[in-house]
């Protein structure tokens, strides 16, 4: 099968090692993989912020780079969301594209989902010695019920062990432009899933969404601790955390 | 009530550093939260019921004058008098005028968020009418001069010696500490004026078409006696309220005290039909209904007319990580949370509320908790959107989108300026690779480092490998 990868804006320009790990885990599932170069980003930041037009224009030259794919597959579960969900609500008054953005919605599908769901993938090229603990990103928990997927994928690993910590459902404060608009009260919020992250000891917090990441590792890092790795999962899975 | 919220990023930072706001509020979690989780397992058919419970509210609403017209015909045929009045001052003018009407010189008050919208008691103190609210939490902020923080739980924010405090001061009696003690002194305080009022004034959960009754859901028997023992009882609620059948009200009832408490069913459901009849032996002698608008008109027929489902149970902000670290009275009038960010703009103008619908990380946690099956979410970015249409947002913030949006429709020059700003961040990164602070996003970085990119772009790195 061939899928189309979007790498995300943020992967791109943060953490290109992310995408380089979905790559890994793609191809080993057996899938043909393509990164498209002309994408920059679905649009989410506009969206969310009240500008519908620029989030349209984005969502069209989005399926024009991707509609040709069997998959997309995107190693974050907001961007997905904003695909999967938002895309087709905002042509609903145009028929024709309605029903191109809904058949890409179907097609489309955040990295672990897509592992666990359509390749069923039974191991993982990767492996990590440590402890972890995990944090469920809301637009993947809440849009597309991504939960017991990275625990699956993560149970296969021999070496893993997951110390879930309390609350891990609960919004890490970041929200896009919320974290820069309301620092305060987004510093407060990550400083909450950064004391469930300290409790549970674990060597690493992982999770599926770079810029939950970005906000709990920032956070992490100005009160003094440097020690806790910040991962994607994709990271672990495809065993780049394990090689550094 | 006066409508504050304006000045919510202030009082952000002041209700953050309240420390004895932020213990109480560490007890709301455990207390609502788990309490929901445990008792909605309970029944089987959760969600099938929350699916009807949202058809229950769409019927209402969709022909909401045909049921208010039938519920005033049937309460008016069992002896209700109904009022209806257009904003919270017709209402003060309409309960003031009924007091002078039936000789009325002290009332006693269950809880009502609308009264409080409308501001009632100081209307009622300033015709002469001393007014008591009898909700043992309604009556501690009565005490204190206080507005409610939290549409079902009022006093949320307020501990346990605070309210010995002010029983001390008011009820010139030795101080208590025990929870048991304080509620001992506010029912003897209290039980003598349900037993001389003039008037009991109530809110209203739900209005009944089919039967012309008054709903009200309660856990501590005071809004029981404010409805029956004095002979003049006000019933105030929003149009909105308005739910056909008896039938559809032991649906919403199934989901209303889960949701809000996290109890099967509360202590009283009390369905207050007509006056007191000529065999009864209680209930008021005169029964007067006043249905308030303020607003809730212009929400019906709008992309937003699902925010009037809202059947008030408080989930929503039990459940947000915002409301969880600042509180109700941050928000700035009687609604706050989720539901509030939506209705308070809707109600009060988008204008006077900038920063509500934006204050939120749309997490959906609110939205999937609801009742009634209100989105939530939704609903915040379409005000969003409303402000970006009617230029309510700053020059700032329009530049930064347009830009950005402008930028990711080129792929080169996205490409190029992602190149050399990737470049020069990790370059500021330094030894420890993080940015202890970022031009223009101080927001950011007050509270947190950011992490420095690697320099190199994905699309950069992908390029190279595939041509070496």
């Amino acid at each position: 099968m061939r899928v189309g990868l979007f790498v995300t804006c943020l992967v791109d320009a943060m953490r290109p090692r992310i995408g380089f790990a979905t790559i890994k885990l793609l191809e080993s599932a057996g899938c043909e993989v393509v990164f498209p170069e002309q994408q920059t980003c679905c649009g989410q930041p506009g969206f969310n912020s009240g500008d519908k037009d620029s989030a349209k224009s984005l969502a069209l030259k989005f399926i024009a780079e991707f509609e040709m794919f069997d998959y997309v597959v995107v190693p974050s579960g907001s961007c997905a969301g904003m695909i999967k969900v938002h895309y087709p609500e905002l042509f609903q008054d145009n028929p024709s594209l309605f029903a191109r953005f809904t058949a890409l919605s179907q097609r489309t599908f955040e990295l672990t989902d897509f592992l666990v769901r359509i390749v069923k993938i039974e191991k993982v090229p990767g492996s990590f010695q440590g402890s972890i603990t995990y944090h469920d990103s809301c637009s993947g928990l809440r849009q597309l019920d991504v939960y017991k997927q990275p625990r699956q994928l993560l149970a296969t690993m021999t070496d893993v062990t997951v110390n879930e910590m309390i609350e891990s459902t609960t919004c890490c404060g970041f929200g896009g432009t919320f974290s820069v608009k309301y620092g305060e009260l987004s510093t407060r919020m990550a400083d909450n899933k950064c004391q469930h992250i300290t409790d549970t000891h674990a060597d690493a917090i992982v999770g599926g969404d770079l810029g939950c990441l970005l906000n709990i590792e920032g956070r992490l890092r100005r009160t003094g601790d440097l020690k806790t790795r910040v991962l994607h999962v994709a990271e672990i899975l495809s065993g780049s955390a394990q090689e550094e | 009530m006066q409508n504050n919220s304006v000045n919510f990023k202030r009082q952000v930072t002041v209700k953050l550093a309240d420390v004895r706001l932020q213990n109480a509020l560490s007890r709301l979690q455990s207390r609502f939260v788990g309490g929901r989780a445990a008792v909605i397992s309970e029944i089987s058919d959760f969600e099938e019921t929350r699916v009807a419970a949202a058809a229950i509210r769409d019927r209402a609403l969709n022909d909401l004058e045909h049921w208010l017209l039938q519920f005033e015909q049937q309460a008016t045929a069992r002896g209700a008098v109904i009022h209806w009045a257009e904003t919270g001052e017709d209402v003060n003018r309409i309960v003031v005028e009924i007091a002078a009407l039936h000789g009325v010189r002290t009332a006693a008050k269950s809880k009502s968020m609308v009264s409080e919208e409308c501001g009632l008691n100081d209307a009622l103190e300033k015709a002469g009418v001393q007014v008591t609210e009898t909700d043992l939490g309604e009556y501690i902020l009565q005490l204190g001069h206080e507005a409610p923080s939290h549409i079902v739980a009022p006093v949320v924010h307020k501990n346990k010696e605070e309210i010995a405090d002010l029983f001390a001061e008011h009820h010139q009696k030795p101080r208590k500490t025990g929870i048991a003690e304080l509620c001992l002194e506010a029912r003897e305080t209290l039980r003598p004026i349900f037993l001389n009022a003039d008037m009991g004034i109530s809110g209203g959960n739900f209005v009944i078409a089919e039967t012309g009754s008054v709903l009200i859901v309660t856990n501590e028997g005071n809004g029981r006696l404010v409805t029956t023992l004095p002979r003049v009882h006000v019933a105030i609620t929003g149009i909105e309220k308005v739910v056909p059948t008896l039938e559809d009200v032991t649906t919403l009832l199934r989901l209303l005290p889960r949701s809000a408490t996290g109890q099967s069913i509360t202590n009283y459901i009390s369905l207050l039909t007509g006056t007191k009849g000529s065999t009864d032996h209680d209930g008021p002698a005169h029964f007067h209904i006043i249905l308030l608008d303020n607003g809730r008109s212009s929400i019906l027929d709008s992309d937003m007319q699902k925010m009037l489902r809202c059947i008030r149970c408080g989930a929503c902000m039990n459940h947000c990580p915002v409301y969880q670290n600042i509180g109700g009275h941050a928000y700035g009038w009687v609604y706050p949370g989720p539901m509030g960010s939506i209705l308070t703009p809707l109600l009060g103008g988008l204008e006077s509320s900038p920063d509500l619908p934006n204050a939120s990380t749309l997490c959906g946690a609110c939205g999937a908790v609801c009742p009634v099956k209100i989105p939530l979410p939704d609903l915040l970015r379409k005000l969003r959107e409303k402000q970006m249409e009617r230029g309510m947002k700053t020059q700032r913030e329009t530049f930064m989108l347009k830009a950005w949006a402008w930028m990711a429709l080129h792929p080169k020059i996205y490409a190029l300026i992602t190149k050399i700003g990737v470049r020069l961040m990790g370059l500021m990164g330094g030894k420890d690779k993080l940015l202890h602070s970022l031009p223009g996003a101080s927001g950011w970085t007050d509270g947190r480092d950011f992490p420095a990119p690697s320099g190199r772009t994905f699309r950069d790195l992908y390029q190279q490998g595939k041509h070496s």
